[in-house]
């Protein structure tokens, strides 16, 4: 499904500031796996994210989605076969706009816009049966602002928006990071729900390690924009928190207060 | 002052107030819809005026000679839009340079004359200056630009409701969530600035008529105008109804406003050589309001819960 093939990203080349965000990392999804990637404050989690959805091109290597060479694709067109999350929940919507007009903006990802009418009656019908799949009341709330709405809140719609038209890959970017507790634990529980029943290929980044061996068939550990830990199946299943700190600490000689706290 | 000087002044004033609307609406579609402060606009405020006037003292029908107006507008949009995202020049910036640029293209549409008069007895204007007393109700200029407002509005209405629009409006909203929805934000940012120019240059086009001629220095401090009237409308009309029909509407009043306003202060014995600095500083003022409003004024939110004693 997805195969990205030794790509390196570096910032800022040639400057004091200059940084290896990505150093040759291969990555191979098959069809339907959920990888959960782990890594400390500057491992190059959210830059592997990016590479994938085009926000900017990588130096070197090659990214392939389901078969389509997409290195050289702009982030709006590659956009079609990505459903993404962010970790602001200000990020995945359009805060000005109602909630269906922002769920309408989703479902024609990837078409061509015309001047044919921006939501349908038809579609107002559809859109709140999705809503009840999170749980929250948004399906009352149709017309309401987005920007009225809780960070919570903006996330699962984030999230319902990703996969309305179901993506090739979806991309959760510490989508819980920013919430509290128990609204994460409902967004979480969303993610698992949709995931599960549209069997959506998947990579979620999390700085939470309870999450990342719950959630997911397959576990990815980074450093210094590369992979140096990569888990699945059965082994990944009978994971303990303790054993990846081990993991983290054996290959890196260090351990991050962040992932120790949660 | 005699206040039957004022009155006389008034309709005179409505008029104009109108005509700027058309114009503010397309600072709207910029401003407020792609939000992006575009300083073209005081360049295309006389392109489509010089390109009116100069279609039409060649013979060619008022329709025509303002709907190449409206083109006239929508292609240094398009060159603003081509400057910030191709070119990757800020926004304001852009539109300083085409604003420039402009200046010499106008005088030259114009065969490099300052400006150029056109004759309401000779020529089929649509709206004058003449034609707003003692005409039927159907030739008056306060009427006609009326109606004109509500079919523009009417039609950016269907327009911002369509995939296209709505890909505008989420550009200016949120651009990385647009591009992350497949949306080529680039291109809605050129298209959004292609028709806020064009209208401008319609409400040009219309404007040299109602004066009976083309000014090369037509636009100058247009966007100030245009923002004035879109905050007018904001801040008097804003609280009554979110729909984007009549938020438009009220940037149409806004200017109208505007122009009363100056009519009274002209009244009052200002000279007219003062207006621009009064402009400059009510839009500054306006703007100012709700910052300091926030960092003065602001009352602490009570939380729910009991007082601390």
């Amino acid at each position: 499904m997805l195969d990205i093939k030794e790509i390196s990203k570096t910032f800022n080349a040639g400057t004091v500031n200059e940084k290896t965000a990505l150093d040759g990392l291969s990555l191979h999804l098959n069809e339907g796996d959920f990888v959960t990637v782990i890594g400390g404050n500057g491992a190059g989690k959210s830059t592997l994210l990016n590479a994938v959805a085009g926000v900017w091109f990588v130096d070197e290597g090659s990214i392939t989605i389901d078969g389509v060479d997409v290195t050289r694709l702009p982030e709006h067109k590659r956009a079609k076969y990505l459903g993404r999350v962010f970790q602001d929940p200000m990020t995945g919507t359009a805060a000005s706009m109602q909630i269906e007009e922002n769920m309408a903006l989703a479902s024609r990802r990837g078409m061509l816009r015309t001047l044919k009418s921006g939501i349908t009656a038809k579609e107002r019908e559809f859109y709140k049966e999705q809503l009840k799949v999170l749980d929250l009341g948004l399906e009352e709330r149709l017309t309401s602002k987005v920007g009225l709405l809780s960070g919570g809140q903006r996330q699962a719609l984030t999230l319902l928006m990703a996969t309305l038209k179901k993506p090739k890959l979806l991309l959760l970017d510490e989508h819980t990071a920013a919430l509290d507790p128990k609204t994460a634990a409902k967004v979480l529980e969303a993610t698992d729900k949709i995931v599960n029943r549209d069997h959506l290929t998947t990579i979620m980044i999390t700085h939470n390690m309870k999450d990342a061996i719950a959630h997911g068939n397959r576990l990815v550990m980074m450093k210094d924009g590369k992979i140096i830990y990569d888990v699945a199946g059965e082994e990944k299943k009978n994971l303990t928190v303790r054993d990846l700190l081990a993991k983290f600490e054996q290959v890196s000689g260090e351990a991050n207060d962040r992932m120790i706290l949660s | 002052m005699e206040i039957i000087k004022l009155f006389n002044a008034l309709p005179g004033a409505c008029a104009q107030g109108l005509i700027w609307g058309i114009m503010a609406i397309g600072v709207y579609i910029t401003y407020k819809i792609l939000d992006l402060a575009d300083l073209t606009v005081d360049g295309t405020m006389c392109t489509g005026g010089a390109v009116c006037i100069v279609m039409m003292l060649n013979g060619h029908s008022v329709g025509v000679s303002l709907v190449c107006a409206f083109i006239a507008g929508m292609l240094a949009g398009l060159v603003t839009g081509v400057f910030h995202t191709a070119l990757g020049i800020p926004a304001i910036l852009a539109g300083i340079l085409t604003q420039l640029g402009l200046y010499s293209v106008n005088l030259r549409i114009m065969g490099n004359k300052s400006n150029q008069a056109i004759s309401v007895d000779k020529y089929d204007l649509l709206i004058s200056l003449r034609y707003i007393k003692d005409v039927p109700f159907y030739k008056n200029t306060i009427f006609i630009v009326a109606i004109i407002i509500f079919i523009l509005v009417a039609i950016l209405y269907w327009f911002f409701g369509t995939e296209l629009g709505c890909a505008i409006r989420s550009t200016g909203s949120n651009p990385n969530m647009s591009r992350a929805q497949g949306i080529n934000t680039d291109f809605t940012k050129i298209l959004g600035l292609m028709l806020s120019n064009g209208i401008v240059a319609f409400a040009s086009g219309l404007y040299a008529q109602y004066q009976g001629f083309a000014d090369v220095n037509a636009g100058r401090g247009a966007i100030v105008i245009g923002l004035a009237a879109v905050i007018i409308g904001e801040v008097v009309f804003g609280k009554i109804n979110g729909n984007f029909a009549f938020k438009l509407i009220s940037v149409a009043l806004g200017a109208i406003i505007y122009y009363l306003v100056l009519q009274v202060v002209l009244w009052l014995g200002l000279n007219s050589n003062d207006l621009k600095l009064l402009s400059a500083l009510v839009v500054a003022a306006f703007l100012a309001i709700p910052h300091l409003k926030g960092k003065y004024f602001a009352k602490p939110v009570k939380k729910g819960g009991a007082p601390r004693a």
